[in-house]
């Protein structure tokens, strides 16, 4: 399936002189819940201000839908829905005001049932008739989120969604994003929070400095987060592991002292049982057991460290 | 041509002139009032005739122009500053719209407030002095042009302005001392010779002179060189908008 957005080479360095972004290749799949996942001042708003039209690429490509953004600006931006990290909203204007100004920008005739079934959606709908100065900062991100939706977008970047959000709103927001991506629109969201992306996203990118530092399906990445290691604590010291527990792939650390072990803990057969009578019958003592799982949070935090 | 958003663009700025109707209209027309006040009768008394037209008639032009021109440089360099500021800009910029459609938004609103404006602070004229206008599509045509240029103008203001202070100092520092000096209140040919020298240097001169003369038919340079001048400007702001968007000045980092 070719990708519905496509960066190829894409470099960002700002007036200042601060390279953002160094050469970003990243395909998004049709359909998909993609999360963009970096720390601060990596570059996901830069990346996707650029995608969007609100900053310009020092080099590089981007396609989307197979079009040029530069060139075709205005069959790409009529697909893509974009809702901002920063709350920015004209205080004085009515919700339904500001989200029906944005489907006329966005080039849609008048369709109040639309509009109507946004806020209603976003639970919006009570309020149709507040200026949003009025609003709570979470009623202001889903008039943000309203703004976006208003002229059917095939493509929605969420930039940090969830940011300064209760729990509640969050789960509401969530279902959302179900919905739509049922609906066949594919999303973008960016954040710092590994569970959010762990529950959304069909597939992971994390970006670091300005680069893509892996994108992976999140299956994948679950599947190394399936991972749990036994540590075996030894009563004595062992120079090598022993040939008929070979097949246990053991690993031998702390000078001798410490027998590691690598398993599933989602197959049927952990391998755990017969690893200890196997090692009863090598003669094998130990004095403690520990089990660690390494989190994507590791895996992150491991990834970006280095 | 994206029309819905020319639409939206322009709708949204006329809200804005609606929610804050007392400030757009009541001021200018009370200002203009208060120069009839002045002007008009504290000095007219003196100068009683102008060319063959009362002093109070007389001004009537040039204080059509001088709100004009003001209103013009505010409403637009408004329009598109404060969406700098708040942030709201992002929308602009993230649509299927081009320059042309965000200028034709916001330069056309403008103007339709500064055309508005202009009309009314004419009627409140009529209610001072008798009025008359031998040319009203002439009028009507020094009015849309002006409007439209100078809106450009604060448009461009706008872009480059990067505080409220950049913002309003333009139309103080330099649009109201050139309407004073432009004729507003008196024919260039009652300044001393040299003066009127240094007086064809300023812009303004010309709108007003060929808007008086839509006028009373009275003009300090000829109707051809008042429109040719106006038409001239409007190709300058033109071409500086051109500019500004294709290298994305202050707009796109
Ligand atoms: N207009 C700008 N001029 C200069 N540098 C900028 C500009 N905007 C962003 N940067 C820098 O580019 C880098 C990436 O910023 P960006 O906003 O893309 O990060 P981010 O990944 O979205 O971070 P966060 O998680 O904090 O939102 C940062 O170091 C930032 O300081
Ligand atoms: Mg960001």
């Amino acid at each position: 399936m070719s990708p519905i957005i496509s960066v190829s080479g894409l470099s960002k360095t700002y007036a200042s002189g601060f390279t953002a972004l160094k050469s970003i290749n990243l395909g998004i799949k049709p359909g998909e819940i993609f999360a963009l996942l970096g720390p601060n001042g990596a570059g996901k708003t830069t990346l996707i201000n650029i995608i969007c039209g609100i900053a310009n690429a020092s080099s590089g490509e981007v396609l989307v839908d197979g079009h040029d953004i530069r060139r075709d600006y205005r069959t790409t931006r009529s697909l893509i829905g974009l809702v901002p990290q920063e709350l920015h909203t004209d205080a004085f204007e009515t919700v339904w005001a500001t989200v029906s100004f944005s489907r006329g920008l966005f080039g849609k005739p008048k369709n109040p049932a639309h509009i109507e079934k946004v806020l209603k959606d976003l639970s919006l709908w009570d309020k149709k008739d507040s200026k949003i100065v009025t609003l709570s900062g979470g009623m202001k991100r889903r008039v943000m989120i309203a703004k976006a939706l208003s002229h059917e977008p095939q493509i929605l970047f969420l930039d940090e969604p969830t940011a300064g959000v209760d729990v509640e709103l969050r789960k509401a927001m969530w279902d959302v994003v179900r919905t739509l991506r049922a609906s066949g629109v594919t999303i973008i969201l960016t954040t710092h929070y590994i569970e959010e992306a762990e529950e959304m996203a069909d597939r992971v990118g994390v970006i670091n400095r300005g680069e893509i530092i892996l994108v992976e399906e999140k299956a994948a990445l679950m599947q190394k987060l399936g991972q749990k290691r036994l540590k075996l604590h030894l009563q004595g010291k062992i120079d090598a592991v022993p040939t008929p527990l070979a097949a246990y792939n053991l690993e031998l650390a702390g000078d001798g002292t410490e027998l590691i072990y690598t398993y599933d803990t989602r197959s049927e057969h952990t391998g755990i049982t017969s690893l200890l009578s196997d090692l009863r019958a090598a003669g094998i003592r130990f004095s403690d057991l520990d089990t660690t799982q390494s989190s994507l949070e590791e895996i992150f935090v491991s990834l970006v460290r280095a | 041509m994206n029309f819905e958003a020319v639409k939206a663009i322009y709708r949204f700025e006329m809200a804005r002139t609606w929610r804050t109707l007392l400030q757009s209209i009541v001021s200018p027309v009370v200002s203009t009032s208060l120069y009839f006040v002045v002007f008009g009768a504290a000095i007219g008394s003196r100068i009683t005739e102008v060319e063959g037209v009362s002093y109070g008639t007389f001004i009537v032009p040039g204080l059509v122009m001088l709100s004009v021109l003001t209103q013009s440089i505010t409403n637009a360099s408004f329009g598109i500053y404060f969406p700098k500021f708040i942030g709201t800009i992002y929308e602009i910029l993230s649509a299927p719209v081009s320059y042309f459609e965000i200028v034709l938004g916001y330069v056309g609103a403008a103007a339709t407030k500064s055309i508005i404006l202009g009309l009314i602070i004419l009627a409140t004229a009529g209610l001072f002095v008798p009025l008359h206008i031998q040319h009203p599509v002439w009028m009507l045509l020094f009015l849309v042009l002006t409007s439209v240029t100078f809106s450009l103008f604060g448009f461009i203001i706008g872009i480059w302005a990067d505080g409220f202070e950049k913002l309003q100092m333009i139309p103080m520092l330099i649009i109201t001392p050139l309407t004073f000096l432009g004729g507003s209140f008196y024919s260039i040919g009652m300044l001393p010779q040299s003066w009127q020298t240094v007086a064809l240097f300023n812009p303004v001169v010309y709108l007003i002179s060929g808007f008086r003369w839509s006028f009373y038919e009275i003009a300090d340079v000829s109707l051809s060189v008042s429109m040719g001048m106006t038409l001239s400007f409007l190709v300058i702001c033109m071409t500086v908008v051109w500019w500004i968007f294709k290298s994305g000045y202050r707009l796109k980092s």
